[in-house]
């Protein structure tokens, strides 16, 4: 597998490289979209978010104060070196002026350093580690649709409540996976709960037998999913072949998407609670992005991920268009003193950190009876206010915030 | 409890247990590869990807067709067979004379094809594929529930296991295979059709990994992803075993099954890489694996 992408990769830099030197000053503003394109992770993100990049770019009209803008994509397999070699080239050659989506949380940690090094924009949707805005936060970098943070307060907060106070954890053995259930840990334990045990395993394992049966032994009364994609389709219906969900334990979905939830079918997936900073079923604006986005990505309805891709890119291009100016901080700086208000978020924010504040939900996924259709899959339970859904900006660890 | 090795021993019974069916999907499918490779002398790259194939036609003929996990037992591993075949003829035999390289080369770029098609055509979430009904719920053994349907793909894999053994070590088909690797023009001189048998051979092997998938479809999702999961493992279990050693990769592959099991209780981060370390050790001690033979 590796030695076929690793060609692939130098056949995509050997085209990129034949392309022409350009930035802003040619009188171009190049979009980057980098995210997971052939692995676990590429249908939270992957072509749809290039997609929906592509339609906040067109309902923008197409140009920035006069200028084109382009859309470039690449696949960065998951793989920090990947990412941040692509980024550079991106930049350095290729005029590339603003990276967007990236999810992977270990990658959008490598770009980060990079954008933040070359004064260029970093909008981030797909990750989901809260060390983007605490400790390895950047003037230039956005956080944007959701973080390990919420989805702690969300769905760990919501099911000590309800009972659930001790809690055994599966985790994806990287940054995100870290985050998750450290985030979590704290919500549990903040909220008179306990932690038993975890046990970490390598991103993109297939059989989780052996890792459901030891949460089943330790008489947890939560199994917490800390991990992504497919690792947490492939969890999630291991333990109901086990019978581990029949046998009084729950499932505690920390970060699913409405792709996973398709992936599973509505007979395993039914009553798993989730957060999510989306859900295009809400009301009549998100309906509309979500119809005109299916009907581009064969039928499938936007994740959060890629409605915050939108999102991100049409702030962002707003932001330009008023600085007349795209350099990484200047642009962010901009994107920072405007409010944020479309059928993604209401009254959303940037703080100095570079999160983007807005209001995330509760959801649980329905039975099959009550769902009227494909994609009709959740009930939003509750809104969580953007104030509460997101670390406090006095406990950040950003260097920004601290001066 | 009592303790083994420091955990309960009713854990480590389970985990065993475990280890031993993910095991026997290891032994079914470096059986295929060994035998293509032990047969025909091809590193065949695009085992994982036949595999997965034949999981994504299961899925299909429930899908489309409404046909059920019983008869697609026996209908995929013959259109996957099939498949096979038809790879062979019209590709790989024209290699044969050629070192053995072109061979991995050609199989490789199979898979990444055949992946890409999946993948454009079904997104890599994966496909639901159901537990037939008289295989779901399980059996509480006491030290671990036992899910009736893993208890099927260990019996199901160790029958198929010693049968393609059998056909091979103990068969006049195989013995005329056998003697085919030696020395194909003997053969030959006899009246039997060798590249008949060698077709035949390939199509079975490739048929073996269809079965695979048929058997790992209810269990993973039908995902694009499946075959590249497993087939560097699987590939690290024929080395081990011995390259083309029919008894060396099923016995291997349950092997491997159970250490990564046991590492996934002690030390579950390294699980994904304890069978290269293995693979590593075998090959400073014995170059040609457990169960091979120095080739000449």
């Amino acid at each position: 597998m590796r030695l076929g992408k690793t060609a692939l990769l130098g056949a995509v830099f050997a085209l990129a490289a034949g392309s022409a030197h350009a930035d802003i000053s040619d009188g171009v503003l190049r979009i980057g979209v980098l995210n997971d394109q052939s692995g676990l992770y590429t249908d939270l993100g992957g072509p749809g978010s290039v997609e929906a990049a592509k339609m906040a770019v067109e309902d923008f009209g197409g140009t920035v104060n006069g200028m084109p803008i382009e859309i470039v994509s690449a696949d960065h397999q998951n793989k920090p070196d990947i990412g941040s070699n692509i980024v550079r080239q991106w930049i350095d050659v290729d005029g590339v002026d603003v990276i967007v989506d990236v999810p992977t949380s270990s990658v959008a940690l490598a770009v980060q350093k990079v954008t933040a090094e070359k004064d260029t924009a970093f909008l981030m949707s797909g990750p989901a580690s809260t060390r983007l805005t605490n400790e390895d936060c950047a003037a230039t970098g956005v956080h944007y649709s959701y973080d390990t943070y919420a989805l702690a307060i969300g769905t760990g907060k919501a099911m000590v409540q309800e009972g659930g106070d001790t809690w055994f954890f599966l985790t994806a053995d990287y940054a995100f996976g870290h985050s998750l259930e450290q985030d979590t840990s704290n919500v549990v334990e903040e909220n008179g709960g306990k932690v038993l045990g975890v046990v970490r395993h390598p991103l993109s394992s297939s059989d989780f037998s052996s890792y459901l049966l030891q949460a089943q032994g330790s008489g947890a009364k939560v199994i917490g999913l800390a991990n992504a994609g497919g690792d947490t389709t492939n969890s999630i219906k291991q333990a109901s072949e086990f019978g581990i969900t029949q046998s009084g334990q729950r499932l505690a979905a920390l970060l699913m998407f409405i792709t996973d939830v398709d992936a599973l079918g509505l007979d395993v997936a039914q009553g798993l609670t989730l957060t999510t900073g989306f859900y295009w079923n809400m009301n009549e604006e998100t309906r509309a992005f979500a119809d005109r986005f299916a009907a581009r990505m064969d039928g499938q309805r936007p994740t959060m991920v890629q409605a915050g891709v939108y999102s991100a890119v049409a702030h962002y291009l707003k932001a330009v268009a008023e600085a007349n100016d795209d350099g990484g901080k200047a642009a962010v700086d901009q994107m920072k003193k405007l409010p944020i208000n479309d059928f993604f978020a209401t009254n959303g924010t940037i703080r100095d950190d570079g999160r983007m504040v807005h209001d995330m939900y509760l959801a649980q996924v329905k039975t099959p009876a009550e769902s009227t259709g494909k994609w009709d899959y959740y009930n939003i339970l509750r809104t969580i206010p953007g104030d509460q859904a997101f670390q406090p900006l006095s406990e950040s660890r950003c260097p920004l915030i601290k001066g | 409890m009592q303790e083994l090795l420091g955990v309960p021993a009713a854990v480590l019974f389970g985990q065993l247990l475990l280890g031993l069916i993910n095991g026997s999907f290891y032994a079914l499918l470096s059986l295929g590869l060994a035998v293509i490779f032990g047969m025909l002398n091809v590193i065949n790259f695009a085992h994982g990807a036949l595999y997965m194939t034949g999981a994504f036609v299961a899925w299909m003929l429930l899908n489309y067709l409404g046909i059920g996990y019983w008869p697609a037992l026996v209908l995929v591993p013959i259109a996957v067979g099939a498949l096979g075949v038809l790879m062979e003829k019209t590709m790989l035999s024209r290699l044969y004379k050629l070192d053995h390289l072109y061979g991995l080369l050609l199989t490789f770029g199979l898979a990444l094809i055949i992946e890409g098609l999946f993948r454009n055509g079904y997104g890599v979430s994966g496909q639901p594929y159901p537990i037939p009904d008289i295989l779901s719920g399980g059996y509480n053994l006491g030290f671990m529930f036992l899910p009736i349907y893993r208890g099927w793909v260990i019996i199901a894999s160790l029958i198929i296991c010693f049968g393609t053994w059998f056909l091979v070590e103990r068969t006049r088909f195989g013995a005329y295979l056998r003697a085919a690797v030696e020395n194909q023009q003997l053969v030959r001189a006899f009246g039997i059709n060798v590249p008949l048998l060698m077709t035949m051979a390939f199509g079975f092997a490739v048929a073996l990994a269809g079965v695979a998938g048929v058997l790992a479809a209810p269990i993973y999702q039908v995902s694009p992803l499946m075959g590249q999961q497993v087939i560097i493992v699987v590939f690290a279990i024929v080395v081990i075993g011995g390259l083309g050693s029919i008894m060396g990769s099923i016995i291997t592959g349950l092997g491997v099954g159970i250490i990564e099991g046991l590492t996934k209780t002690f030390y579950p981060e390294g699980s994904a890489v304890v069978v290269f370390v293995l693979m590593a050790i075998v090959l400073v001690l014995r170059p040609h694996g457990l169960f091979g033979r120095p080739r000449t």
